[in-house]
């Protein structure tokens, strides 16, 4: 038997920000910067990133998770600077990552694949079929836990990859577009389950969604062309914009309007 | 917590509750109950027999918990040995290992076919109609074992035939740890598979054993620069254009797979470990996995 409370979860933190990037840069192929000077500085709480197509969200995602190097910039995750190959290994153990397109094998069980999951982010042995199960149940799939990933739903499939990556208790958790093939009810109860994460973690939720931000998200980063266009609370994007921007709801319409802002400084429709 | 253990008094009075324990005992009993199953039971035993209170209401809560946890389905046991498998090779690499068995079983039969018959017609134009004729001297088995291996290490680390490569990228444990972990999987397959072959033809062992790990050496250290799965096309093509066609046309063993040299693959050998070691953080990065 474990402990109930770790030193680690009574330790102080000695970090500012869980995510720190200073003129980050990030190449997406060999020649598109499509991360390309970017400061942001994110704490605990939920974070919606929101941009068009191309904007370079998922670039950005892979960045903060550690598997693509940055071009240029500092990032620092957790205090620890992310530089260089390969040192990357404590700093991992403390992030959960969804892939936009997040592969498995078939002919694994919902269990396996997260209790892989588990091995592979070195959660210790004896604590990994506690953690699997509690995070089996949180995206309530207890009931298919053990049917091949196969014969699920995309539904199902989506929140057996939310599973794996909070099997790990993250502190930081990044999600590329999780909401994707989820109804409507599973999406009401997975704002749910991220405003809960998002008490003790720093999740970072990329989205096209606009609604999504409005219901689950404290704060909101608008990312365009690579550059952070706005972050700050849902009301304050939806103050921005007018009765003559595009929308139907103020959350569209501000977000319309400060991308229009955008584009029109650089000369382009 | 082996050797101390809380006094009867001291458990007796955390199982009555009141104000028998001073707070500090409270506290330190509560975090020695944490860890020591040995006072745990003494506690349940001691509850049951002393304090009917607190015993009617846990088994008012077990009375209210019961009816769920009948419908709750009991955890299976896990199938151990397939989670232990998966920390050595991925399920995508079990078809791809089996056709490097078979491929190395069939050279074998033709090897076996082609001494058997005793007939090189050495011509090179007939492949078509009986593969095991056209190269006299030449073992298949010695042709294909460096290759073989690299097939299976493009396998476990691409992002076309293993579909969690972006996870897997991600976690802690990507790396060299974990490249090694399924290229030593690989091998465990596919040299007993060379070995029978090789005994059974009988073709020196470092002949083929060497060239076979310097492939494998040499598709790691270049997958981690350009991706393994393009290192091991690229390998695969080397070694097709300069040994396979060359000794097909010839019908005799090519120049590089002469025993004399064997110092020349060792070399290449160590060359590749010690690059692989060099650029060790180059496998936890999506880039190896192109």
């Amino acid at each position: 038997m474990t402990s109930a409370v770790s030193a680690a979860d009574i330790a102080p933190t000695s970090y500012a920000w869980e995510i720190r990037a200073t003129g980050l840069k990030v190449r997406a192929g060999r020649k598109r910067m499509a991360v390309d000077g970017l400061d942001l500085s994110l704490g605990l709480g939920v974070h919606g990133l929101l941009g068009p197509n191309g904007a370079g969200k998922t670039t950005l995602i892979r960045a903060l998770a550690t598997v693509l190097r940055p071009a240029g910039g500092t990032l620092e995750l957790l205090g620890e600077t992310v530089r260089g190959m390969g040192e990357h290994r404590a700093v991992r153990r403390r992030i959960g990552y969804l892939p936009q397109e997040f592969g498995y094998y078939r002919r694994f069980t919902v269990r396996e694949f997260v209790e892989y999951m588990a091995w592979l982010k070195e959660v210790p042995k004896a604590e990994i079929p506690a953690a699997v199960q509690r995070a089996v149940e949180r995206v309530g799939l207890a009931d298919r836990a053990d049917d091949r990933m196969k014969a699920l739903s995309g539904g199902m499939v989506r929140r057996a990859g939310i599973a794996q990556a909070i099997v790990n208790d993250p502190t930081i958790l990044l999600l590329d577009e999780p909401t994707v093939g989820l109804d409507p009810a599973q999406r009401l109860r997975f704002r749910e389950l991220l405003q809960e994460l998002g008490t003790d973690t720093c999740v970072l939720v990329s989205t096209h969604l606009v609604e999504d931000v409005a219901a689950a998200c404290t704060d909101v980063v608008l990312f365009a062309e690579g550059r952070l266009v706005f972050q700050g609370p849902p009301d304050e994007l939806a103050s921005v914009g007018g009765p003559e921007h595009v929308g139907d709801s103020p959350l569209e319409r501000g977000y319309s309007a400060l991308l229009l802002n955008s584009e029109q400084e650089k000369g382009t429709w | 917590m082996s050797g101390e253990h809380a006094s009867t008094r001291i458990i007796e009075g955390y199982a009555r509750g009141g104000d028998d324990l001073a707070p500090d005992e409270v506290w330190a009993v509560e975090a020695h109950l944490e860890t020591c199953p040995v006072c745990r039971e003494r506690l349940a035993a001691m509850v049951g027999a002393e304090v009917p209170a607190v015993a009617s209401l846990v088994a008012t809560v077990w009375s209210g918990l019961e009816p769920r946890l009948a419908v709750t389905a009991t955890m299976p046991r896990g199938r151990r040995w397939s989670a232990r498998l998966s920390r050595w090779m991925t399920p995508t690499m079990a078809p791809w290992l089996a056709m490097v068995v078979a491929v190395t079983l069939l050279a074998l039969l033709l090897d076996r076919a082609d001494t058997g018959s005793g007939t090189g017609t050495g011509s090179g134009s007939d492949f078509g109609l009986g593969f095991g004729f056209g190269f006299g001297e030449v073992s298949l088995v010695l042709l294909l074992a460096p290759i073989l291996p690299v097939l299976g290490v493009a396998a476990s680390w691409s992002r076309g035939l293993d579909p969690a490569y972006e996870l897997t990228a991600s976690v802690p444990r990507a790396g060299l740890d974990l490249v090694l972990r399924r290229t030593a999987s690989v091998l465990g397959v596919v040299v007993p598979a060379l070995l029978v072959g090789g005994w059974a033809t009988g073709v020196m062992v470092a002949q083929w054993l060497l060239p076979c790990l310097a492939f494998t050496a040499a598709t790691l250290a270049l997958g981690g620069v350009v991706g393994v799965t393009r290192a091991a096309v690229a390998l695969g093509a080397v070694w097709a254009a300069a040994v396979v066609a060359p000794t097909l046309a010839a019908s005799r063993t090519a120049f590089v797979l002469q025993p004399g040299v064997l110092p020349a693959w060792g070399l290449i050998l160590a060359l590749g470990i010690g690059v692989v070691i060099a650029r060790r953080g180059a496998y936890s990065e999506l880039g190896a996995h192109r």
